[in-house]
């Protein structure tokens, strides 16, 4: 029933406008109407800005909008209209008809065309109107998105022409919800249940208002006020569903970080042995080279994060192959000191950076793909930062698995993190392998400090806030188990998300560290613990 | 109510709050068939690999028991589950006349009555032979008993007379970590001495030690039977000939024979196991 | 008591440190309030405060060197008992400002009358009594300490594992302190204290007295923690650092051990705070920094540890370096300290007291 009503009136609608559109259109030249508006009343200079848009001319939008934005001005020497912008000294005069500049002109010289709210209006509506035609789909999006707030007779009666042509689905959706929400005003019972129905699910802000008002409307009939309750609890239903939605694309990004992280670590430890209590200064230097790259490329955004990457694992991993080979291969077996002097490492590297690039916080830019955001719906947007990093561990994570699944040295690292003196007894350099492991596990952390440089800014102290955190991954996870360790750190980045709301960040975090102090009462070697003789060296 | 697994233990009172547990009481001396340790249809896996496969096991008073078996067999597990370091997924072990040993922690076991001896000699390296042995002393090892502890002349002349059997008089002083592998193993079946076990469990006594010392080793182990039971694993078949009466053969996880020395010789399974025929 | 005098007899670093602590109760006080200021020898009120500041690390020092050298336990999280003691104290420091505050509010202290609280908090009430705060500068570190070490030694966690797990906890607790709503001054802490027992915190007279206590504390502290390791429960401690699976196996409940040293040596160290913070003048949540706990290790770790007195030189040069550094030449105090834990490490696994034997060997 009621959608037949919108089918007829929409039919109607085009109708009318098939008859009347080339009549309506006389056909005056653009320049003509526009030399007519300085003169024209208000009452007039309404019906010329509708002429204005009609005519359909490539300038209309930006001379409709310098109107409504009190920039379009006529000169008083020979009533030429111009769109001015405001210089130094005076105003910069641009033709509007070609957009061409046009030379300057005093500020006695010109003279404003002046609007009121009624024309304000006019203009914004006409002004969405005309971006309707855009040819980009993403604009006509935000076009009807702006009418929400304003919607009239004539608006609907352009929204409902433009539903007939219109290509995109989505676009098309936005406009009958647009058009619902015209509707629900309706004298007519049946037109405004059916709008009720099409706003079911709808995640506009606007729609909610207006339901929450319908349901409360003690004029409404009962039916309608039923519908319209129902209608809102639908609607926020799936706001809060693609609000969790949200939390758990922060938390997956946030526990993609931190499993960029950790997998160094989980690699050296379970290797090794070896806790690198500096693996958050490992982070840290990939953070600053992505920096170096920025200032050493100016105006080369995206190259130098894409160059970061390599440049990052190449420094950190050579770091640490010489902090391995010159310290930390002297205290084998010596896990608690291996601690200590991994910490004063720590502490020394921390310095330098200070010491080099001062102790103030860097930004580094973010290049443009990577900047913004997916709006999948009003209520969802997943940017494009964190949707890269969350690719991006992911294709570290894979790619490591690979290269310890499929190499010679990934079956080496494995021989020797399993049973140390029976791979060195068959001929493996376990010398070697522990060198290229810890480099290998520096190295990554090396491009995580390049995916958090998109993130945060780079400062000294970067690796400080991601060490404990890395560490509770690890030991979560399981010691040695890469798969652990993934599955460690999404979740406890999506638990600190989650948290967050409900808790505030500070307190996410203690009721993290309690969680995991309590789980290493049960399981005290991790998730995934490793069993058998293995577990008891 | 259901609580989440992490959570549960919190509920089992008498394992979370083992301080609150009155200490295990010593084993009776009142076994009824003469049997100190049943070890029923135990069962260990480790990642689907059966260490113990239903493995049933009767040690008897007074016994002197050797366990053989190849590499692998389940013998050192066994001796895990006895002493509480590996908790079996299946099966029952009871000490003396009923103590559950799968409800006890290791010391618990330990203070019941139970020693054991690792097959790598593990002492206190940085403590002298003395203190070591004084640490094994059977008495009240609960912490507050430890701070005020002072030893007594009955227990200073106990830790001589050990001293004297396991030939290390005049080490006392030195530190655990100096003495040679041999005399390693000695001052830890000396601690054992000191613990008063009931039931004394073995493993490897003899590795690394000179034939001399070996025969030494036989003589105290023979010696010890009787006022209890001892357990022996060991793979040296010499030095278990000189000292078997009772031979019991493990092969993955179970036992495959069990009897004098003779008679296990003769057992077809076990030639087959051992040579690979 | 035969126990201790005999061990103390064969202990030349510890007696050593007991007669420099003896020396100093006697010499300082004469120093400071004999000689008169500006003549050559006088201690200035200042240098008191530092030296009894030095004299709360060694404290601190031998507490921690009590769980690291002796049991085994790698503490990274010490820095949370030192605090919590401190923060008792100044809790109590707080109380006693009474309406002498700023916003002079007779009850509240006066981060509470800017926050806009109605009343005191339940777990601030009680502190205005000395007593009170003094049993809560042992009960408040003792009880986190026992928790804490409840279920970690339980379950068994330990070496690196249990070394994280502490620094967590103090990294824990610096980010609840930093929190207003917790209700111990968020970021600024606890400060502008007016007087202890009566006495003014600034007069020279409760300087010497803080300083002469410190000593006092470190003495009672050091004899305390040498008995604990010369009796029987002492060679547990040993037994469990060297071989900790063989100790069970003689009977011994591991775990109950360990807790007691723990929840022993945090209380020492909260004392160590109560008596740090008076002589400063604050406490705030920078005292749980991570940082701060693993200072306190390199210090044993310079000293040598398993020492008690090694560690408590450690704590006494370390900060001494650290005062002359971060004046003379504030950026290169980090690079020493990073430094010195890879020297200690690397070349002196024993310390300073090992190079000393090693030399008179």
């Amino acid at each position: 029933m009621g959608y037949k009503c919108i089918r007829v009136a929409t039919a109607a609608v085009l109708l009318i406008l098939l008859i009347l559109g080339p009549a309506a259109a006389v056909e005056r030249p653009f320049g003509e109407i526009l030399q007519a508006l300085p003169s024209a009343s208000y009452e007039a200079k309404a019906t010329l800005i509708r002429e204005l848009a009609e005519t359909g001319h490539p300038r209309a939008v930006p001379v409709l909008r310098a109107l409504s934005e009190g920039d379009l001005y006529v000169r008083k020497a020979d009533q030429r209209v111009f769109i001015v912008r405001k210089g130094e000294g005076g105003y910069d005069l641009v033709d509007p008809l070609s957009g061409e500049p046009a030379g300057q002109a005093g500020r006695r010289d010109v003279k404003r065309i002046g609007i009121n709210n009624t024309l304000r209006n006019v203009l914004a509506a006409q002004l969405a109107s005309l971006s309707l035609a855009a040819p980009e789909a993403a604009v006509r999006r935000a076009a009807v998105a702006q009418m929400l707030g304003e919607l009239d007779a004539s608006l609907a009666a352009t929204l409902r022409a433009r539903l007939a042509e219109e290509p995109d689905r989505g676009v098309r959706g936005m406009i009958r919800e647009a058009l619902a929400l015209v509707d629900l005003q309706a004298a007519d019972e049946a037109t405004r249940l059916a709008a009720v129905q099409t706003l079911h699910g709808s995640l506009t802000p606007e729609a909610r208002v207006r339901l929450m008002a319908l349901a409360a409307d003690p004029e409404a009939g009962e039916a309608l006020r039923t519908q319209a309750r129902q209608a809102v609890a639908s609607i926020d239903r799936w706001r809060s569903f693609y609000r969790l939605m949200e939390t758990v694309f922060f938390g997956l990004s946030a526990g993609s970080v931190l499993l960029l992280a950790a997998i160094g670590l989980a690699i050296t430890f379970g290797v090794m042995g070896v806790i690198n209590m500096a693996h958050g200064e490992f982070l840290m230097l990939g953070a600053y080279t992505a920096y170096v790259l920025q200032q050493l490329l100016p105006g080369q955004v995206g190259l130098a994060v894409v160059l970061a990457v390599p440049a990052a694992f190449a420094v950190t991993g050579l770091v640490g192959v010489a902090i391995e080979r010159g310290l930390i291969r002297h205290l084998y077996g010596r896990p608690l000191e291996t601690l200590l002097l991994t910490f004063g490492l720590s502490l020394i590297l921390q310095q330098a950076v200070r010491t080099i690039f001062s102790p103030l916080n860097r930004s580094v830019a973010t290049p443009a793909w990577m900047s913004g955001a997916w709006q999948i719906n009003p209520a969802l947007a997943l940017t494009y930062n964190r949707l890269a990093i969350i690719l991006f561990a992911l294709a570290v994570f894979l790619a490591l698995l690979a290269l310890l699944r499929f190499t010679r040295l990934g079956l080496q690292v494995r021989a020797v993190s399993q049973d140390r003196q029976m791979a060195q007894a068959l001929g493996v350099r376990s010398e070697w392998v522990d060198a290229l492991t810890f480099g290998l596990g520096a190295g990554i952390a090396g491009i995580g400090g390049v995916a958090l440089s998109q993130l945060t800014n780079v400062g000294p102290n970067l690796g400080q806030a991601y060490i404990i955190d890395s560490f509770l991954v690890v030991v979560f996870g399981g010691v040695g188990n890469l798969w652990g360790t993934l599955v460690a750190a999404l979740t406890l980045g999506l638990a600190n998300k989650f948290l967050e709301p409900a808790a505030g960040a500070v307190l996410a975090k203690i009721l993290v560290l309690v969680f995991i102090i309590l789980f290493i009462q049960r399981r005290p070697r991790g998730l995934f613990p490793q069993r058998g003789r293995a577990a008891e060296a | 109510m259901k609580l989440p697994t992490p959570l549960r233990p919190f509920t089992e009172r008498d394992r979370v709050f083992d301080a609150l547990v009155p200490p295990a009481q010593r084993v009776r001396r009142q076994t009824r068939h003469g049997t100190i340790l049943h070890v029923e249809d135990v069962t260990v896996s480790f990642d689907g690999f059966k260490a113990l496969d239903a493995l049933t096991l009767y040690i008897y008073e007074g016994e002197l028991r050797c366990i053989i078996g190849p590499n692998g067999a389940g013998k050192t597990t066994m001796m895990d589950v006895i002493t509480a370091k590996t908790r079996p997924d299946a099966g029952q072990v009871f000490f003396g006349d009923g103590i559950d040993l799968l409800r006890l922690s290791e010391p618990e076991v330990a203070q019941v009555g139970v020693g054991r001896k690792f097959q790598k000699p593990t002492v206190f390296e940085q403590q002298s032979v003395w203190d070591n042995l004084v640490l094994a002393l059977h008495s009240d090892k609960r912490v507050w008993a430890s701070v005020w502890f002072r030893l007594a002349p009955a227990q200073r002349e106990q830790i001589e007379q050990v001293l004297e059997t396991i030939g290390l008089v005049a080490e006392r002083s030195r530190l655990a970590g100096e003495l040679s592998h041999g005399q390693k193993q000695w001052l830890e079946i000396g601690m054992l001495l000191l613990q008063q076990p009931a039931l004394l469990l073995v493993d490897e006594p003899v590795a690394g030690m000179s034939g001399h010392e070996m025969e030494q080793t036989a003589e105290l182990l023979t010696a010890l039977a009787g006022e209890r039971s001892v357990v022996v694993v060991e793979h040296d078949m010499e030095f278990v000939r000189s000292i078997a009466r009772r031979v019991t053969v493990l092969h993955q996880g179970a036992v495959l024979a069990e009897g004098s020395m003779a008679e296990v010789q003769q057992d077809p399974r076990v030639i087959e196991v051992y040579l690979g025929a | 008591m035969g126990l201790l005098w005999a061990s103390l007899r064969r202990d030349r670093g510890g007696q050593v440190l007991l007669v420099l602590l003896l020396a100093a109760i006697i010499l300082v006080p004469l120093l400071n309030l004999a000689v008169p200021a500006g003549a050559p020898g006088h201690l200035s009120a200042y240098t008191v405060a530092l030296l009894g500041k030095y004299l709360c690390f060694a404290l601190l020092a031998v507490s921690v060197d009590l769980v690291w050298g002796y049991c085994g336990i790698l503490t990274l999280g010490h820095g949370a008992f030192f605090a919590l003691g401190g923060y008792a104290m100044g809790m109590h420091l707080m109380r006693q400002i009474g309406d002498r505050g700023v916003y002079g509010h007779p009850v509240l202290p006066d981060f509470m009358v800017f926050l806009d609280w109605e009343s005191l908090p339940w777990f601030w009430h009680g502190f205005d009594l000395f007593p009170f705060a003094m049993l809560m500068v042992l009960a408040a570190p003792g009880l986190l300490a026992l928790v804490f070490g409840f279920f970690a030694f339980r379950s068994r966690v330990n070496g690196v594992y249990l070394s994280i797990i502490t620094q967590a906890l103090t990294f824990a607790l610096m980010l609840a302190f930093f929190r207003n709503e917790m209700g111990f001054g968020g970021n600024n802490g606890l400060t502008d204290f007016k007087d202890l027992l009566g006495f003014d915190l600034q007069s020279e007279a409760m300087r010497v007295s803080l300083f002469v206590a410190s000593a006092l504390a470190l003495a009672l502290g050091f004899l305390a923690s040498r008995y604990l390791t010369v009796t029987r429960f002492g060679q547990v401690l040993n037994a469990v650092r060297d071989a900790e699976g063989r100790t069970r196996f003689l009977g011994y409940r591991v775990e109950n051990y360990q807790l007691f040293v723990w929840v022993f040596s945090a209380m020492l160290a909260g004392v160590a705070g109560a008596l740090y913070v008076p002589q400063v003048g604050i406490i705030n949540p920078n005292e749980f920094s991570p940082l701060n706990s693993i200072e306190m290790v390199v210090w044993v770790a310079v000293g040598g540890r398993a020492t008690l007195y090694g560690a408590a030189l450690g704590a006494l040069l370390v900060n001494y370096a650290k005062t002359f550094l971060t004046s003379a030449a504030p950026e290169a105090w980090l690079f020493f300290l990073g430094g010195l834990f890879v020297v200690v490490t690397l070349f002196l696994p024993q310390g300073l007291v090992g190079l000393l034997r090693r030399s008179r060997a």
